[in-house]
């Protein structure tokens, strides 16, 4: 029986870029799952990394109840899907209800390329030929383990990965971080739009639309950059939408 | 002064965006390749994982039996002849350091380098009671002759450039040519030398920290490259270490497991080129030697940190290399974090030392990108413990009211996802309504991301609008 997939949207696909949202379940939709869209808002980080612990179990609670009864969840976002396989579990630590559901819940959530790399594996439509370079969010590289999934799925797609040459910590985006220190955030944004447009790369991709959006709001800021994209969206074939934060 | 130098971490947001408008110290940053030498040495040593693993488990050990091994490194110092002060805060360390000062009648004071020293204030208490505080260590000595507190918990002038030195050497050492050439590292390190040199031997006081302390034997180790921790011990008539009580550890075998990671994460070398154990004065057969030892011992406020998940911040070994890994210490360098202690060990530390009120800035200054606790070679979980004082500064309304307000709203929407939907729906029709050309250049409470960004619009209707207006109920 084809497994029933939840998709958990994220915030910021819902408002900025609902595209990426479609295309994930496309593509998910392609390995043969049935995908779901329950009611939802938020994971919950915001509250979380401000030190409203109790704002950020509420959400959690809500989430937990939303998608605890698919197969598997599926998130278009790093830092998301951190939130809740890393972080869940802890939130509920104490909790002799929502412990035990936050940590079965952990365990069948994904990031959307571990997903279609690891555990449904896709063959994605061949692509435009294009050379890409993949930014790597610090959630997926830290909390998750994942990058060699985006560059695998790429390279099925017919793209050409390029590596920047020294391997940068962060864009900055750090999410409330932005806006509470937004020089500091505009300048770590700078080092990493330089190490991205270095490699001559054709288009910049990443799995976490925040990165993606301090990294494009940068390039647009300064004027130039190669254009920004969600990988969902490279992998669903010619995307239609323009680059982020262009016309 | 300049203006990156925070007049304390309330004043952290000033200096920073100071510290990135100010060309010299962006020039300095990143120039000193610790993250890469870091990488070599770790790469190069393939038990590391275990080691880091065991070093951690030890210092945990320690902590969880403090107080016993507190007791046995002083018994086992008084046992040598030496003289243990035990200090609760900063006031009572800098009173037992001139205790001892003016009791052995010094004049001058020989210092290695010490981050202890530096957050207790020693060198401007030293001066008040009209003895003269001497840095030894390279950088220290440059940063005392500027008048500035360490930028770098291990490289204390990082911040400065090579000019910046020379034109501190030209203004303070008056009795040499004025038109000699000091333009290479070489010939600096060589002046500093030669003017160093004498002040050992009329010190009559030596202060070093300890990177160790030895509770079995009661010794203190250091670690330097240059050597000057050596002099200043052993040609004093009175050696004194200042050391946080967490520097502890039970037996030298303990210690040399901390050394085999603590250079390689600092500087990328196996070893320092000193490592030096010093335990009591003189005795009777030594040829040489201070005829007095003193350990003051600091708590100032780290036995706060004990109770919770914080402990974990007490098996930090100063290394340095969260400093080294921070996408923000990189951008800033360490004075904006107005403290002793810069980067990441010190924006979960800083707020133990100076008080959550005046430091509620530096748990917040983090992307939590993770790579402080990935490089910590003891598995401090530094973005863990940031959020623990986040925690706190909420629960204590710490925050800005306006950063309350905020979150609160987006709280109460975010736990109604028929309102959040409309919310959303609103949101993003404003945004689009006010976008040209794909993004934002300015937008409503969106001041501080378009300042050095623009804000990408929103390509359509929210994913949720036109999910259901596909037919869809979510």
């Amino acid at each position: 029986m084809a497994p029933r997939v939840g998709l958990l949207v994220t915030c910021l696909v819902d408002l900025f870029r609902p595209e990426v949202a479609f295309a994930a379940m496309r593509l998910v939709t392609a390995t043969g799952a049935t995908v779901v869209v329950p009611r939802q808002s938020c994971c919950g980080q915001p509250a979380y990394n401000n030190g409203d612990r109790m704002g950020a179990c509420l959400i959690a609670r809500q989430v937990v109840a939303a998608f605890e009864g698919f197969d598997h969840v599926v998130v278009p976002s790093g830092s998301c899907a951190g939130m809740v396989t890393h972080h869940y579990p802890r939130l509920f630590q104490d909790d002799a209800e929502f412990g035990p559901r936050a940590r079965r819940l952990a365990a069948r959530c994904f990031e959307l390329t571990q997903y279609l790399a690891d555990v449904a594996p896709l063959q994605p439509p061949a692509g435009p030929p294009v050379t890409v370079v993949c930014h790597e969010s610090c959630s997926g590289l830290r909390e998750l383990g994942i990058g060699r999934q985006a560059r695998t799925l790429l390279a099925r797609a017919g793209a050409t990965v390029v590596e920047i040459a020294a391997p940068e910590p962060c864009c900055g985006f750090g999410g409330t971080f932005c806006v509470k220190f937004p020089e500091l955030s505009a300048a770590i944004a700078d080092r990493t739009c330089r190490s991205l447009a270095a490699t001559g790369a054709d288009l910049v991709v990443g799995a976490d639309l925040g990165c993606l959006l301090n990294i494009a709001g940068r390039f647009g800021h300064l004027g130039g950059g190669p254009p920004v994209r969600h990988i969902a969206e490279l992998l669903d074939g010619p995307p239609t939408a323009p680059p982020i934060g262009r016309s | 002064m300049t203006g990156s130098i925070a007049d304390g971490p309330a004043d952290f947001r000033r200096a920073a965006v100071a510290a990135l408008a100010d060309p010299a110290l962006q020039q300095a940053l990143g120039r000193n390749g610790f993250a890469q030498r870091r990488a070599q040495a770790i790469a190069a040593l393939p038990e590391y994982p275990e080691l880091r693993a065991a070093a951690a488990a030890l210092k945990d050990h320690v902590l969880d039996h403090l107080d016993h091994y507190l007791e046995r490194f002083a018994a086992a110092v008084e046992a040598a002849g030496g003289v243990v002060h035990w200090c609760d805060d900063a006031e009572s360390a800098v009173a037992a350091v001139l205790g001892v000062a003016r009791a052995c009648g010094a004049r001058t004071a020989t210092k290695g380098k010490s981050m202890a020293g530096e957050e207790i204030g020693l060198n401007a208490a030293l001066e008040a009671a009209g003895i003269r505080p001497i840095e030894t260590d390279l950088g220290e000595y440059i940063i005392q002759l500027a008048h500035e507190p360490p930028s770098h918990i291990i490289a204390p002038a990082s911040h400065k450039s090579m000019a910046d030195v020379a034109g501190l050497f030209r203004a303070h050492h008056r009795d040499r040519p004025a038109e000699r050439p000091l333009d290479q590292a070489e010939i600096l390190v060589d002046e500093a030398r030669t003017i160093l040199r004498p002040a050992y031997g009329v010190a009559g006081l030596g202060i070093t920290g300890a990177n160790f302390l030895i509770a079995e034997s009661g010794s203190a180790v250091i670690v330097t490259n240059e050597g000057n921790g050596d002099l200043t011990q052993a040609l004093a008539p009175v050696h004194l270490v200042v050391a946080g009580i967490e520097k502890l550890v039970p037996r030298l075998e303990d210690a040399a497991l901390l050394l085999r990671l603590l250079a390689r994460s600092a500087t990328g070398q196996d070893l320092t080129v000193y490592t030096t154990v010093a335990s009591g004065p003189r005795r009777h057969a030594d040829p040489d030697g201070p005829a007095a030892f003193h350990v003051v011992l600091i708590d100032n406020g780290r036995t706060a940190l004990m109770g919770d998940a914080r402990k974990a911040m007490l098996r930090c070994i100063r290394c340095g290399a969260c400093l080294n890994h921070c996408p923000v210490y990189g951008q800033i360098g360490g004075h904006p974090y107005g403290a002793t202690y810069g980067g990441p060990m010190g924006q979960v530390l800083t707020p133990a030392l100076a008080g959550l009120g005046a430091a509620r800035d530096l748990p917040q200054a983090s992307t939590f990108c993770g790579r402080c606790a990935e490089v910590c070679p003891v598995a401090i979980p530094l973005p863990d413990l940031m959020r623990h004082w986040r925690d706190e500064i909420h629960q204590q309304a710490l925050d800005p009211p306006r950063h309350r307000l905020a979150l609160a709203l987006w709280l109460w929407l975010a736990r109604r996802p028929r309102f959040y939907r409309l919310a959303v729906r609103a949101a993003s029709f404003g945004l689009r309504a006010l976008a040209r050309g794909g993004c934002l250049t300015a937008a409503p409470f969106a001041g501080g991301w378009t300042r050095g960004r623009v804000l990408p619009a929103p390509t359509g209707p929210s994913f949720f609008t036109q999910y259901r207006s596909g037919g869809n109920e979510p």
